[in-house]
């Protein structure tokens, strides 16, 4: 394919992928049925790893995929079904009065993109934004090493603290 | 690809999940929300990574996909010990500290 087409296959590919991840994340905050918000969830985490490999960030959609898809949804399908007495439609999901939480991220959303929009124009990203998993390696290794084992212990800590917080007695 | 593009997206997802942890009373759905804001600042570093050929925005999605994991499970840690004490995961119920 010539750069052009591949351009534009990358604009339709992005199209797709954005019009299914706002649908699905609108469904998420809006449904009753708490299952099909988990549902929907895995909808919006698999699309944010597709724009991942769109941008060449094989390493992170990878992850993206086997963290959150395949860890969080289902720690979060396990909360649901530990703390829930019914599946179904759900009364009382909701706030009754919602629109105050729909002006404030209407006021989000018109903010971020108006900054966005005039600080970042017409730019493009570069035509070959590829980068490998031996680069990530690399950086983390190195550069960002002690990030790195900051976050490990983190991980540890937060490992515990969940058992001790959700054990009986 | 325009930078654009994906901030904006981004900037769409971020509001939408504002508006999920605003308007849910369901601990769990607040929980799925905040994902959903995490991911859409996600996309943003790789996104930025990407714009000035750097790898530093992947390695820091790399640390947010990991805290977000450690949230999680601590968040949901915290709800479940909520629903054991009041048989209930309703957070507008789970107010002992209003005044």
């Amino acid at each position: 394919m010539t750069v052009l087409g591949v351009l534009v296959a990358q604009n339709i590919a992005f199209g797709v992928i954005a019009a299914i991840m706002v649908f699905a994340a609108l469904r998420l905050v809006t449904t009753r049925n708490v299952v099909h918000a988990a549902l929907f969830l895995v909808v919006v985490l698999g699309g944010v790893a597709a724009l991942f490999l769109l941008m060449g960030a094989e390493f992170v959609g990878i992850t993206q995929i086997l963290v959150y898809i395949g860890a969080v949804v289902v720690l979060f399908l396990f909360g649901i079904m530990l703390t829930r007495t019914r599946i179904g439609n759900e009364e009382g999901t909701d706030h009754p009065r919602r629109l105050p939480a729909v002006l404030a991220a209407a006021l989000v959303a018109t903010i971020t993109i108006y900054a966005v929009v005039t600080g970042f124009g017409d730019a493009e990203l570069p035509a070959d934004t590829r980068t490998t998993t031996a680069e990530v390696a690399d950086s983390i290794f190195s550069t960002y090493i002690v990030p790195f084992e900051a976050v490990s212990v983190l991980l540890l800590a937060a490992l515990i603290g969940a058992i001790v917080i959700a054990r009986r007695n | 690809m325009l930078l654009n593009q994906f901030l904006i997206l981004s900037a769409v997802l971020f509001a939408i999940g504002v508006y999920g942890v605003l308007a849910r009373r369901n601990g769990v759905l607040v929980l799925m929300s905040i994902e959903l804001i995490l991911n859409a600042v996600n996309i943003n570093l790789v996104a930025f990574g990407s714009y000035v050929s750097s790898i530093s925005g992947e390695v820091f999605a790399l640390f947010i996909i990991t805290v977000a994991a450690a949230e999680v499970g601590v968040g949901l840690a915290i709800l479940l010990l909520l629903y054991r004490n009041r048989q209930s995961v309703d957070l507008s119920e789970a107010d002992l500290m209003k005044g």
